[in-house]
Order: structure tokens, then sequence, then C-alpha cells
């Protein structure tokens, strides 16, 4: 009983006590270059071992591997940059940031690349070709943290209508391109900053009926291809050859995995081409067919020590506005690895969401990354607020 | 200080409220990898069965690798079957977007007859796994495969594949003992072993490609490969070799069958020869023969019909399947049962008056000459073909000690080991027309079959064994085709075969020879022209056959109705007589001007195959004479 109560007193006490000794109120080499070296390192790893199942999933190929890793390498630097800003910066930019991604968003409505059926890409000549709705991942959550982070907790009813509207201008731009998953995973960020900063549980039930009733809606307004793959999800062997080949592939190649898998590099459904966009959304199955039971356990954990380590993170927070920023990134993380793994393994409907840093591509690592370099600001930066 | 503490407070509350809130977001994110990995555990533990099996049914295709078929030669070595190699046309439906067009775009660069059209799309549908792929034509011409190649592009699923193909080097001589091989139909695919046949597709049809062709065929191997999800081939993970055909070396001689073609000279008829000690046939020709080359490919349908149509009935196996009246080649077979029931002895004379009279009636049964022969013993009435003392020698037979001594000669029943297709002919008994026409038999009746007519029909193969056994003394050596099977000779004791004949006394066995030999050699033998110069003792027996219903048509004009009514040649042989290394018998259909036609043919055979001579000096004038 003592232990427990000890254990809840540090928990809830260490994040905001002050230094009690001279050695560690000088400040770490870690907290100088506002980085968190435990979440560094369980980010690395992944890294590491998402490189390693790359080099298997995309038949071999070095220079896979290495254009990705200099992505990675890409990603950690902007990380390290986002991590040098302070909190109070990034408060006083997301109005910009969020305006700025609005109107881009805008742009692409009016004049976007269409690329695969969809508008997505915005190009600035010469330079590069992004897509908006990536940074809106980021932006979102800014927004709604710094609106509220100003305004007194639990939110109320006028506060929330304004969140609203700042949650559904994006949404519904992005689901127009049309990007379903993107537009509900920009929602979800931003439902968590409003979930985090302590919306009654009366709301809560209420938004739940109101969005369980909103359902057909959804599905009379959804796109052919977006119908298909929630039926074929269903009942994949209804089309084996057409739409439900993905999920019976990447299924067969987890499910003969096994507990031990099948070995490095001699994974059939992988190597043979069965496995469908298996160096994109579908590599966990390759992991899962190489790996087995226990590399998809492993990996799995070192994901649940990430979101540990970040909602820690969050919890040290000095503000709300951290506190609610930190808190919606870490958990967008981990819905993006919840939906990735939960669709290739036939649980939920196929959705195009990658597995964050370890999935082939550029953007989303980025994106994702300057999250955890948000979140590594917002921790490090505490002991420079006034106290 | 106050009002910091009021916002440190506030700031307290702000933060326990997010303290809780991620407490419970935890406890989902646990919760929520917890269902992961049950569901991770369900797919790769308790299910993991299942999905290993599934991957490798992805993963590994079997492959059949066909066997080459055996190759047929005669007894010499000479070639009669080989396998020629020639380009295919073949379609894997799976792999084609578009079936019409593609077939549409085929048929147009092939430049298919409109008449091929419709086999040529049943054909794309013909297979049976998915994947394999479907034969389309066989034997594309230069042309074709140019055309083919520069279109590749515009044909997936479309490919050019080499293959064997049956090729009957001498297609005319031998089509009707060699038989030919055909692509495999639907109803012939439920038959075969499709694991054997996976990748066969052509099976033996008849002859001896049908008898033979577990041998000719072999056994199929196969490999394990290992595909990607298109279906190519990447590796290869297993190999079980085909077992080629064993190759088939036959009884026939190529020469002498050669000889018979030429001797038949066009005329509708069969010839076969078997060498009496061993069983072995020696030639079995059926004319007119036809291109077995046709048939391998894939016969277009006006050639087809055309052969099908022919009044000369080409398709037709007359040597295994031609019912024909003995005539009086069954002669020299009633005499000896008529020695063995005891109603006659070799020196037993009758008096011909040219007739004879059945017991109270009034009907004369004549002979071929009309004032008779006058007094005939057993050998003068084989050498005359003396009708009169048959007559009298089948009333006191009787048809059932008849019918039981034919069958003993193997009349009535299938004789060889493994000719395809072969017919029974028709010895008639008491019990046998009681069920056919519920009638019972009648004495007259008795009387026409004692001289080869009436219901007794018979197949020139069955002639010539009879021949075989009479000139065996008795012995009874199944006809065959097969001489060796591989590098197995074929026993000339085969299982099933019938009962040696057992007489009494063996000199009678010389007393029928002797009456056979005068046929050609004799001052009276009906033959005498067509021994003549004989430098070996040949035994022999004419007849002649009233035309019954082979072949007749309505549609037939006047000039060849006249033409197919006259009657068939018939003769039959063995030489020499003291140490017989031929038995032969011919059949010429609708020959005319009496048998003799036929006798020289035989001749002929006998010397070249005997003397190893081959003069087919034929004296064509001849004497109305044997019936």
């Amino acid at each position: 009983m003592t232990v427990l109560s000890d254990l809840t007193r540090s928990l809830r006490a260490r994040p905001v006590r002050p230094p009690q000794s001279g050695m560690s109120r000088r400040k770490s080499l870690w907290m100088r270059v506002h980085l968190d070296p435990w979440l560094l390192l369980l980010l690395v790893v992944l890294m590491g071992a998402g490189l390693i199942v790359l080099y298997s999933a995309s038949g071999q190929s070095m220079a896979v591997v290495e254009a990705q890793a200099i992505r990675l390498g890409v990603a950690l630097v902007v990380m390290a940059g986002l991590a040098q800003l302070s909190p109070v910066t990034l408060m006083r930019w997301a109005p910009l940031a969020y305006g700025g991604t609005l109107l881009m968003l805008v742009a692409v409505e009016v004049m976007g690349d269409v690329g695969m059926g969809a508008k997505r890409w915005l190009i600035i000549p010469g330079v590069m070709r992004f897509q908006p709705s990536e940074l809106m991942k980021l932006a979102m959550p800014m927004m709604l943290a710094a609106y509220l982070g100003r305004r007194q907790l639990p939110p109320r009813v006028p506060d929330l209508m304004v969140c609203a509207l700042i949650l559904a201008l994006p949404v519904v731009l992005i689901a127009r391109q049309p990007d379903l998953g993107t537009s509900l995973l920009v929602a979800t960020a931003a439902v968590f900053v409003v979930l985090l900063a302590g919306l009654s549980w009366r709301f809560i039930a209420f938004f739940s009926v109101l969005i369980a009733s909103a359902l057909p809606l959804l599905w009379m307004n959804m796109h052919d291809y977006q119908r298909q793959r929630v039926l074929t999800f269903l009942n994949p062997e209804s089309d084996p050859l057409g739409a439900g080949w993905n999920i019976i592939q990447s299924t067969t190649a987890i499910g003969s995995g096994g507990v031990f898998g099948k070995g490095w590099l001699e994974g059939t459904q992988s190597q043979l081409e069965f496995l469908p966009e298996r160096h994109t959304d579908f590599i966990v199955a390759v992991l899962g067919e190489e790996f087995g039971l226990i590399g998809m356990l492993a990996v799995l954990c070192l994901y649940l020590l990430i979101v540990a380590r970040g909602l820690w993170l969050s919890n040290g927070a000095q503000d709300s506005f951290g506190r609610l920023l930190a808190g919606s990134i870490i958990l967008t993380f981990f819905i993006y690895v919840f939906v990735n793994v939960g669709m290739v393994s036939g649980i939920l409907p196929v959705v195009g969401v990658p597995l964050p840093l370890v999935s082939y591509g550029g953007t989303s690592s980025v994106t994702l990354m300057a999250g955890f370099g948000i979140l590594m600001s917002i921790h490090s930066h505490r002991r420079l607020l006034p106290r | 200080m106050r009002k910091h503490r009021q916002a440190l407070k506030n700031a307290r509350q702000e933060m326990h409220t997010f303290r809780v809130r991620s407490l419970v977001a935890a406890c989902l994110v646990v919760l929520l990898t917890g269902a992961l990995m049950a569901r991770l555990v369900y797919l790769q533990v308790v299910q993991h069965d299942v999905y290993i099996t599934r991957s490798e049914n992805n993963r590994v295709r079997v492959e059949p690798l066909p066997p080459t078929r055996g190759l047929i030669y005669d007894r010499n070595g000479e070639l009669l079957a080989e396998n020629r190699p020639t380009y295919n046309l073949t379609l894997v439906r799976e792999r084609v977007d578009d079936i019409d067009a593609t077939l549409a775009l085929l048929i147009d660069l092939l430049d298919l007859p409109d008449a091929e059209i419709d086999a040529f799309r049943e054909r794309s549908r013909q297979r049976q796994r998915p994947f394999q792929p479907a034969l389309l034509m066989s034997d594309l011409s230069e042309e074709q495969i140019a055309k083919l190649a520069v279109n590749r592009y515009r044909l997936p699923g479309v490919e050019v594949e080499a293959q064997l193909l049956r090729y009957y080097p001498d297609a005319k001589i031998m089509s009707h003992a060699l038989g030919f091989v055909g692509r495999i139909n639907a109803e012939e695919l439920n038959q075969l072993d499709p694991g054997n046949y996976a990748g066969t597709h052509f099976v033996g049809k008849t002859g001896v490609e049908r008898y033979y062709e577990d041998e000719l065929h072999g056994q199929a191997g196969l490999r394990k490969v290992e595909t990607n999800a298109r279906g190519r081939v990447l590796r290869e993970l297993g190999r079980t070799d085909p077992v080629p055909g064993k190759n088939l070396t036959l009884t026939i001689d190529k020469d002498l069958q050669s000889l018979a073609v030429d001797l038949m000279d066009g005329r509708r008829g069969s010839i076969v020869a078997i060498a009496p000690k061993t069983g072995e046939i020696l030639a079995m020709v059926s004319t007119p023969g036809f291109d077995s080359n046709q048939f391998v490919t894939g016969i277009d349908v006006a050639s087809y019909r055309a052969l099908q149509n022919d009044i000369d009935l080409p398709l037709f196996n007359r040597a295994a399947r031609g019912h024909y009246p003995a005539g009086s080649t069954v002669k020299p077979f009633m005499a000896l049962s008529g020695l063995v029931e005891g109603e006659i002895t070799p020196s037993d004379t009758i008096y011909d008056p040219g007739y004879y009279q059945l017991p109270n009636d009034s009907r004369r049964y004549r002979n071929w000459l009309r004032w008779g022969h006058g007094k005939v013993d057993m050998e003068r009435a084989i050498t005359v073909s003396n009708n009169t003392y048959f007559y009298s020698l089948a009333h006191e037979l009787g048809i059932d000690a008849i019918s039981k001594h034919m069958h003993q000669f193997g009349f009535g029943e299938r004789v060889t080991q493994d000719v395809y297709g072969e017919s029974t002919g028709l010895m008639p008994s008491r019990e046998w027309k009681r069920e056919r026409f519920n009638q019972p038999w009648y004495p007259g009746e008795t009387l026409s079959v004692g001289i080869g007519q009436g219901y007794l029909q018979v197949t020139p193969l069955q002639l010539a064994t009879a021949t075989a056994v009479l000139a065996n003394r008795g012995h009874w050596v199944k006809p065959r085709l097969a001489k060796n099977i591989g590098d197995e000779e074929v026993p000339v004791d085969l299982p099933d075969t019938k009962q040696d004949i057992t007489i009494e006394n063996n000199e009678w066995w010389d007393d029928i020879y002797a009456g056979m030999e005068n046929v050609l050699s004799g001052r009276e033998g009906t033959a005498r022209r067509a021994g003549k110069g004989l430098e070996y003792r040949m035994g022999g027996k004419s007849g002649t056959a009233q035309v019954f219903s082979l072949g007749q048509d309505e549609k037939y004009n006047a000039d060849e109705l006249a033409e197919r009514l006259r009657d068939h040649a018939l003769f039959i042989a063995f030489a020499p007589v003291d140490d017989p290394q031929i038995a032969i018998s011919v059949i010429v259909e609708n020959a005319g001007g009496g048998s003799s036609h036929a006798s020289y043919l035989a001749r002929d055979m006998a010397d070249a195959w005997i003397l190893g001579r081959d003069d087919k000096e034929t004296d064509d004038d001849s004497e109305g004479d044997g019936a």
C-alpha cells in the first residue's frame, strides 16, 4: 500500500517538482540540446528495425533503403530543429501555420495537381510538390491547443463551437480531394486536443451518438472506391482476385509467418510479390511473415514504449498548450499504428495509412518527426519558463 | 503573488484533468494494442496451419512434363510412326484481357476459313485447370508464326510453343494397321488419368496407337515450380522426369504390307498375312486407306466429311471389321469337322449330279458346275470346290456340330491379341437364331453355312487366323501386331489363347492339305493358274461370296450399283505346306470374273515372303472357276 502511494505520489509530483540538488540544477546536455534521449533512442531503434524490414520488402533494393534512410535523416534534422523552438513561439505561430495551411488547401481545391484520381498535391514549380493535408496534421492540433490553451478549461460551449469551426474547415477540404483517410486523421488529432482539454463526459457521449447517427450520411457521400473498400473489408472472399486480394494476401502473409516467422528475406508472400504495396502501406505484413509473432510483438511493444514516453513527456508540460499539443501528437501517432496494423491484419477496412516511420515514404516520416520535435521542445523548454 | 497562485491553482486543476484524461487514453492505447496482439495471435498461432497452406498454394505450382510418345517400327526396324517438331498456338485464358478481341485478332491473323472458326473458339475453352494453356491450333506454318511474332505485343496470354507431333511416313499403306493419334476430346478427357495426361494433347484413337496407348504414352513427369503473383516461373523446386513411352516394334513387314497395297491396285478389299508358328501378323491391309496424318492435327470438316461419305469407306478397317461371307474358303474347315465327327472318312465318296436335295424336299441345291463333278471324295471336293459334297456333309453334321467346330477355328470370335476394334464376325447357331429372330433353325440354312453362305460372316483377320491354325495342324497361336514392346519381346504363348484342336488321326491334316495343294497345283484346281511354277508347296482355297450389304446405299447410281453387285473374290492360302511360314487371306470386293483374281494376290504375297521376291507377274486371263 505504501509502495503504491509512493508510486502515485512520485508519478504526480516528479514532473513539476523543481530541481532539488545542485547536481540536477545544472541542466543536462540533453536538456541543453532540447532533445529527449529516451524518446530519441526508441525512435532510432524503430527506424533501424524499419529499414531492415524495408530492405526485404523492397525486393532487397539497397537503393530504396538508402533513399528512406536519407529521408529519415532529414526527418531527424527537422525534429531536432523544431525542438529548438520554444513552445511560446509555437503557440504564437499556430494561427499563422493553421491559416497558411488552410489557404494551401484552398489552393489545392482550385488548382491542385491530380494524381491517382484525387487532387492532393500542390506544386511549387521547380522546387517541390507536396500535400498540404500532411501539414494540417500538425497545424490543426497546434491551432486548437493554442486556442484552448488561452481559455479556461474544461472548454465551454462557445469555445467548443469555435473548435468545431477550426476542425471542420480543413477536414471538409481534405475530404473533398478526396482523401477520407487523411481528413479523418486530421479530425482525430483535433478531437484528441478537445478530449484531453477535459471535454465533459456528457458531451463525449452526445457526440458519440451524433457520429454514429451520421455514419449513414457519410456512407452516402462516399466515393465508389471508398465504399468498395468497406465492403471488401466486410467480406474479402467476395472478390478474391480483385478488391479482396490485398487483404487476403496480407492476412495470409501474417498468418503463414507463425510464431517465429519464415526468416528475413525468406517470406514467400513478400518476396514473390503476392503482397501488394509491400514496402509502403502493407509493410507490416512483411514483418509478420518474416519475423513472426515475436517480431510483431516486439515492434508493437516498441510503439507502446514510444507512446508511453510521449504521454509521460506531455504530462510534464508546464502549460495547457504544451500538454494538449503533446498529448494529441502522441495519441494521433498511436492511431496511425493501430489503423495500419489493424487494416493489414484484417480487422479494419483498408485505408491509406502508412505504418509510422517504417513504411517507405518521405512526407509522412517528416511530419511525424516534426511532431516528435514539438513534443521534445515542449518537454525541454519548461525550465526556461519564469517561475 | 496572489494572482500568480490563482493562476497556479487553475493550472493545477487543468493539469489534473489532463492527467486523468491521458491515463484513460493510456488505458485505451493498451486495450487497442491488446486487440491487435490478440488478432496477431489468432492469425499466427491459431490459424497458422490454414495460412501456411494457403501461402504454399500461392507459391508452388506443379507443372506437368509430358512424356515423349514411343516410336513405332516395323519388324525390320523401319520407322512407321515418329515424332516431328512442330509449332502450336496456345492460349492461357487468365492472362488474356479481352478474350473475344484476342480470338478475333487471331482468326484474322491466321486467316482461318469460316468453317474452322467455331471449332477454334471451342478449343479456347478446353482445358483441365486454371492457367493451363489451351491448344488452339497445331502445326503452324512459317508465315503464321511470323505474323504472330509481329503482333505478339497485342496478344498477351497467347504463345507459340514447340511440340512434338506424331507423323506417319507411310500413312497411306499403314493407316488401318497403325491407327492414329488425335487431339484429346472432351469425352476422352473424362476417362484418361488426369495426372498422367496433364501435359499431353494427343491420344491414340484407333489401331495400334489406341491399343498400346498406355505403353506408347509413357509416364508424365512433373516439376514443382515457384511462381510469383503473376504466374511467372522463378525457379524449379523439384522435378520428376517423365518416363518416355516405350518404342513399339510391330510384326508387320513394311515391304510385304506395301506389296499388299500395290496388289490390291486400288480395289476395295483386304489382305491379311500371318506367320502361323508365331502368330505374327505380317501384313494387314484394308483398301482404300487414308492419310492418317490429317487426323493428327485435326482434320478439317470438309475433308472429314468427304472421307466419311466416300462410298468406298476408306475409314473402315475391312481387315478387322469387314463382315464377308466366307464362301468356299470354309470348305477345308468343314471337311475337318466331318472327319472329327466321324461323318466322313477321306476316302468316302459321293456321286454329284450337279445338285443336292434334302430328304423329302424337292428343292435342288446346285453345284456351281451345272452338270456335276461325278464321283467326288474329300480331297477332290476341296480341290474342285464341289458344293454337293459339302451340302451333304453339312446336312449330316447339323448346325450344332458345325458351329462348335467352326468356333474352334475362331469363327464367330475375336481371335487376335491386339488388333483394335476387331469384330467377332458371325458364326450362326440354333440359339443365335432363336434369340435374334425368334425362329427355329431350318435344315436348308445348314446347307448354306456348309458352303460359307447364309448367316455365316467372317472377317479377313479370322480367315487368315483359321488358315494359320489349319496350317499349324490345329495348334493355336494368337495373332498379334506387337513384336517388341520397349525391350521386351512379346511371347508367342499369350494368355487366353484358344485351345489347340486335337484330332484322333493326324494324317487327316495331310489329307486336307492334299486337297488344298491341288487347288493350286492339281489338274482340276480352281486356282491352278495362280499356282503355275510354284517353287514350294502351297495350299489354298478359293471362294466366291455373294455380295451383301456392305456400303450398299440408295444413293448409288446404276453403273456403280452394277459394279458393286458383283461377287467378292476370296482366297486363303498357306505355304510351304510342310513347314508353314505364312498364312494368307485375300478378299477383293466385287472382283467379278470369279475368284481367281484373289488367288494371284495370295501367290504373290507368298512368293514375296518365302522367296523374298517381289514380282507381280499376274496374268489376268481367268476362267470362271471356283465357288
